[in-house]
């Protein structure tokens, strides 16, 4: 089995009283879509946040890559390779399509302490930012304001800024959310596309999608990692029944 | 709002650059007009209005395009404005500023001030924006107005200049080949540095630092998720900021030949914040027409009323509620 590009090694965070995530041991391999699921409130925000770096665990590491990146910040982690979308879609509102991208291509690309290129016709950043909103399936929104894009158009743009980035893999916090039908199905096409090129970490609630287009299904709930496997073996699974697909059959 | 900033100006040339250009003529055209008319104070009041816009469009930077609400400018103004009375008045009395451990004297050429005026203030911008930058919204406004009104307090108490009787140059400091003395050749002296610190302020508006800078406005979780730490490039900008404001000050001791703390007050710091305000925040000429608008009230209505200020907040009131685009945004439309 080749070096996990993830690994979080029993990763626990409170708050309060509350046990968000506790003991989580997970990994992400190469070539894979590992989908992480668990009813509301299991803990999977949490843990995207403590991978992601935005909040410190209490006890525990994340490897990335293999190096430990526990004391790194958002930022850090961001350049190392890790691309990330948001349960609510967050960009840069103000911004064109390509001004969001090149913005993820100036992160991932050293130097924002240049002062005098006007960067919108800086071919060395709008050229890879092209290519990633492309692939994202946006081609010819490029100068269409953020604010004005549809919801999913909105999620196509996240998806590119973090391709942007060069990610060595990807964090999509619930990108289904709030799709339709079509948009689901078109967002899952895409996904499956990147799985050879990048892998990626899915928190889902759309059950279709995790079990279509995941390699591997881990299961959370009250912030412990009570099932993972593959879709077939989480589906068989008594516990993982009774907690969470029970629940919603 | 300054989405277009950021791209190539080709889209919105025509109407905003029309009204820029109309802005940088009308500027300059008050004070030419004034001495045909034999009315050097007007010349005056146009060199306050540029120094003061050139402290805006530093302001600007920081409040405009990092949406940085700083309440502590003045503090940069200030010290800019001390550098400049303390260096001349060093220079004018050949007494050294200190003897230990090397001498280090005044002087009266601004060519040498400018420089100290600017690294003083972006000296202060960085120690003030490396602590305040650990707030965010409310209690950013809060800290930076203590670090003013720390400033403010600082030189009332400190009696070798002055205290809070201020400290008169009684000359302006010298430029090579200018009579500064002369009124019109001093207002093209900071009508100059107006027309570069807008032109800086442009190419820093569709530089990397800018795109990251308008990001950092705009959605902060965002910009450190592809990889941009958002307090290194306020910081950045928040230097450049206070840096410009500094030499702002600088030109104002020399304009009036006098530095006084009235310069690092908090009514100072509110009036930069309300000039760029009424002109349009985040917009590139914003800060020209605010000042030119505020001076123009300051003078009229400061003849007719004592509580012109009360039409003033009328007025910001009526940007704030109807038109946020300021100034700019009614001449220019709404999208920079």
């Amino acid at each position: 089995m080749a070096e996990p590009v993830l690994r979080a090694e029993r990763l626990s965070r409170g708050f309060g009283a509350l046990r968000a995530v506790d003991e989580v041991t997970l990994e992400l391999r190469p070539g894979e879509i590992h989908a992480l699921i668990g009813p509301n409130g299991a803990g999977k925000s949490t843990l995207i946040r403590l991978i992601a770096g935005e909040v410190r665990p209490d006890a525990g590491q994340v490897l990335l890559l293999g190096r430990d990146v526990s004391r790194l910040d958002v930022a850090r982690r961001a350049r190392m390779g890790l691309g990330r979308t948001f349960q609510v879609s967050s960009v840069a509102p103000d911004f064109s399509v390509l001004q969001n991208v090149a913005l993820a291509v100036l992160g991932s690309r050293g130097g924002v302490f240049g002062l005098w290129r006007n960067v919108m016709r800086d071919e060395a950043l709008t050229g890879p930012a092209r290519e990633a909103i492309a692939d994202a399936g946006l081609s010819g929104r490029g100068s269409v304001p953020a604010a004005a894009l549809s919801h999913g158009e909105r999620r196509k743009l996240e998806i590119a800024m973090a391709l942007a980035l060069q990610p060595r893999l990807l964090l999509l916090d619930e990108p289904m959310a709030g799709m339709g039908v079509e948009g689901a199905a078109e967002l899952g096409a895409l996904l499956s596309r990147l799985r050879t090129r990048v892998p990626i970490l899915l928190v889902e609630h759309d059950m279709d999608a995790v079990f279509a287009l995941s390699d591997r299904v881990s299961v959370l709930a009250e912030g412990r990692l009570i099932a993972s496997g593959t879709g077939a073996e989480i589906r068989a699974d008594a516990d993982v029944r009774r907690v969470y697909l029970g629940e919603a059959a | 709002m300054t989405a277009a900033a950021v791209q190539a100006p080709a889209r919105r040339w025509s109407r905003e650059a029309r009204v820029n250009t109309a802005l940088s003529l009308g500027l300059l055209a008050v004070p030419l007009l004034a001495m045909a008319a034999g009315e050097p104070f007007w010349v005056t009041l146009a060199t306050r209005a540029a120094i003061l816009a050139l402290a805006g469009v530093g302001l600007n930077l920081a409040l405009g395009y990092g949406g940085l609400v700083s309440f502590g400018h003045a503090a940069f103004f200030g010290l800019g404005g001390y550098a400049a009375g303390v260096l001349a008045s060093h220079g004018m009395s050949g007494r050294p500023i200190v003897t230990w451990p090397l001498e280090i004297g005044g002087t009266t050429q601004m060519l040498a001030i400018w420089p100290v005026a600017v690294a003083a203030a972006a000296l202060g911008a960085l120690v003030i924006g490396a602590l305040s930058l650990r707030t965010t919204g409310v209690f950013f406004i809060m800290i930076t107005l203590a670090f003013g009104q720390m400033a403010f307090y600082f030189m009332v108490s400190w009696p070798a200049y002055g205290g809070e009787d201020g400290l008169p140059t009684y000359v302006r400091s010298r430029f090579p080949g200018v009579n500064t003395m002369a009124p019109l050749q001093f207002f093209a002296i900071a009508y100059g540095w107006l027309m570069l610190a807008l032109w800086l302020s442009w190419r820093i508006a569709g530089s990397r630092l800018g795109l990251a800078l308008q990001a950092a406005r705009q959605n902060r979780q965002r910009l450190a998720a592809v990889g941009i730490r958002p307090k290194s490039v306020l910081l950045g900008a928040f230097v450049l900021s206070g840096a410009l404001t500094g030499l702002a000050g600088a030109l104002y001791t020399d304009l009036n030949r006098f530095v006084s703390p009235a310069m690092l007050s908090w009514q100072t710091s509110g009036e930069l914040l309300v000039l760029v305000i009424l002109g349009g925040v985040g917009r590139l000429f914003g800060p020209v027409a605010g000042a030119m608008l505020f001076i123009a009230l300051e003078h009229l209505l400061g003849g007719i009323s004592d509580y012109w200020q009360f039409f003033l907040g009328a007025m910001l009131l009526m940007v704030v509620l109807f038109a946020r685009g300021g100034i700019m945004g009614a001449l220019a439309g709404r999208d920079g």
